[in-house]
């Protein structure tokens, strides 16, 4: 007997694959994903580059797993990023490669992820994805109307299984649950109260 | 004698300051080395050894033979030493600092009865006192009544004349050694493939892990020195991520290291040696699934941190400071523990955070408020709306370089493009004002 599986959550990434994200709201994307997953997190960010996570900002339960790898070049951010994909201690590797992923790369972190049963998210450059990818996303934040409004438009613009959609959600960084804001772009909330 | 006397008396005085620590270690070794005369071998006081050697002085033809064996093994390496054989302690400790011999069994008494009283192991004053009294030497005092000396001077006296006389015990205790975490292996005939050298290692392995869990202890990190045949020497030296003492994981960690060892015309002696190790009490198995989880992430750090570094392996570790750079510390993770951050309270913190970067301001905002315009990265904002400010002082206990000018007032900018950025300025700096705004920051 066949259970049929539960209609996947918003936003969750299929699991033992690597995905793309890019977009200058690709990190928020990152962070989002990272929150839901509930095991080891790897970061691996190129040794030069000069940003880094800021642990009072990350969501709940993300700072405390969270592992950050500096790699000092490109090939070693690969390796590292394939070793960890492979590793079964870990729920989500999220990479910044800063060259293009070539085909034979992507391939091998696919395999990777099959292989760890772990899941992987590529934060890429604009335009400089690789076709083995299972979802690419394009993250860009948006300017809300409301004050205590986050909006991100959230497009996925490459899917291996299904359709292609765009939408627009309302997240505060803090927590694991995003709300999807209707097509008219209102959010739902009760009315505004008197002061 | 003080260091200005003794140059006065002998102006052409070399001096040096004394290594305390080097001075213990030369000692320990020595203690080491003189196992070869009894089991029974303890350090007594910085200067000297002790040795419980009943049953012993047979082996080496007798108590003279013995000692003569041993001035002249430690003076052909140089070292001067007096020694003493008596048949209580204090009794040989007394005369081999005072001309050193061999008191036959019974002789103890007449035997240090002319060694003056300070040779008893007491304090200064205490001699002092028994000098003023004329008591100069120890025949003086072991015929006078023991309870007025004990009223006078103290029960310590009375002990040590009684261990110097035989009539207390005073046991030697030799303190155990430290145990050594090293194996070798030397080869019949000289090896040169890798797969030979990887079953040499396991042997190795399999000795080294055994010793390590007999003393709860796991290695932290391990060298395996190649000996080959033209007396060269090679060296792979592994870190771990957490201690450890299972044989094939730590095996898996030499993989690459051996493959890259010049083998040149064979290798003849392998050497395993864990020089770092730390505590690994015995653990329950095959519980919850965690453990395997943990143990897959930290074999994942040693693979890792041995070809990255493990100063590349980095955690997330809460610290109190309001300082944003500051707030948060980057540890090894190899090196630390996790630690869940204090509940946030306050305004908002960026996610990510990279060193201030320069605003460009377009047009002239309110003073003290965000600029309407401004260019950061190249390209153009508009301001949607700002929050704040949130003024964070500099800490005047620690002198940051950028911090030097001064208060920031930090504003959640929020624009009409999208990013949300973390801008802040600083009014105290002495600057053109279109000069003062940075950015330090993203929120989500």
């Amino acid at each position: 007997m066949r259970f049929e599986s539960a209609p996947s959550e918003l936003f969750a990434l299929v699991r033992h694959r690597v995905h793309e994200a890019e977009g200058p709201g690709r990190r928020s994307f990152a962070l989002l994903q990272a929150a839901r997953h509930t095991e080891a997190l790897i970061w691996i960010i190129p040794g030069h580059a000069p940003h880094q996570p800021m642990l009072r900002g990350l969501p709940e339960g993300v700072g405390e797993r969270l592992h950050l790898i500096r790699p000092a070049n490109e090939t070693d951010l690969l390796w590292a990023a394939e070793e960890a994909l492979r590793s079964e201690g870990v729920g989500l590797v999220i990479a910044e490669p800063e060259k293009p992923l070539s085909l034979i790369a992507g391939r091998r972190l696919q395999l990777a992820a099959e292989a760890g049963r772990t899941t992987g998210l590529m934060l890429i450059r604009e335009g400089q994805g690789s076709n083995a990818a299972e979802t690419r996303w394009h993250c860009t934040p948006i300017a809300a109307e409301r004050r205590d409004s986050t909006l991100h438009q959230w497009a996925l613009i490459k899917n291996k299984r299904e359709t292609l959609r765009a939408w627009t959600v309302h997240w505060n960084g803090k927590t694991a649950a995003v709300d999807p804001v209707s097509a008219a772009c209102k959010r739902h909330e009760p009315a505004e109260t008197s002061r | 004698m003080a260091a200005a006397d003794a140059r006065a008396i002998c102006p052409e005085l070399i001096t040096r300051p004394a290594d305390l620590a080097r001075e213990a270690a030369a000692l320990a070794g020595l203690r080491r080395w003189a196992g070869r005369y009894s089991p029974m071998v303890a350090r007594d006081g910085p200067d000297g050894l002790i040795a419980d050697i009943s049953g012993v002085p047979h082996l080496f033809g007798g108590e003279a033979e013995m000692r003569a064996d041993l001035h002249a093994r430690l003076e052909r390496v140089g070292l001067t030493l007096s020694s003493a054989i008596a048949e209580t302690r204090g009794a040989a400790q007394a005369l081999a600092r005072h001309g050193g011999g061999i008191l036959p069994e019974g002789a103890a008494k007449e035997g240090i009865a002319s060694l003056p009283v300070s040779a008893l192991r007491i304090g200064s004053d205490v001699a002092e006192g028994l000098a003023r009294m004329g008591l100069n030497r120890i025949g003086d005092l072991t015929d006078l009544p023991r309870a007025p000396l004990a009223r006078r001077f103290g029960p310590a006296l009375v002990l040590r004349l009684d261990q110097a006389l035989g009539l207390q015990p005073e046991p030697v205790s030799p303190e155990a050694d430290a145990p050594y975490f090293g194996v070798r292996l030397t080869m019949p005939e000289p090896i040169g493939l890798e797969a030979d050298v990887m079953s040499g290692l396991a042997r190795l392995l399999d000795r080294l892990c055994s010793t390590l869990a007999q003393h709860h202890r796991g290695a932290r990190r391990l060298r395996l020195e190649l000996h080959r045949v033209d007396r060269e020497t090679a060296q792979v030296e592994i870190g771990l991520a957490r201690p450890m003492r299972d044989p094939e994981r730590i095996a898996a960690l030499f993989a690459k290291g051996v493959s890259q060892v010049e083998a040149g015309f064979g290798i003849e002696a392998l050497r395993l040696v864990a020089h770092v190790t730390e505590d690994l009490p015995p653990e329950q198995i095959g519980g919850p699934r965690t453990i395997d989880r943990e143990d897959a992430l930290a074999d994942l750090f040693s693979r890792l941190g041995n070809r990255l570094g493990f100063d590349r392996v980095l955690r997330l570790l809460p610290a109190a400071s309001k300082i944003p750079e500051r707030s948060f510390l980057v540890a090894p993770a190899a090196y630390s523990a996790a630690e869940s951050p204090p509940p946030h309270r306050g305004p908002d913190r960026p996610i990510i955070l990279f060193p201030p970067e320069l605003v460009t301001t377009k047009g002239l905002g309110q003073p003290g408020h965000p600029p309407a315009r401004f260019a950061w990265r190249r390209m153009s904002f508009t301001t949607l709306r700002a929050d704040g400010p949130e003024r964070i002082a500099p800490e005047w206990w620690f002198d940051d370089p950028a911090w030097r000018s001064g208060l920031r007032d930090y504003w959640r900018v929020e624009t009409q493009e999208g990013p949300r950025l973390w801008l802040y300025h600083t009014p105290q700096a002495p600057t053109w004002p279109a000069q003062s705004w940075f950015a330090q920051g993203e929120f989500a």
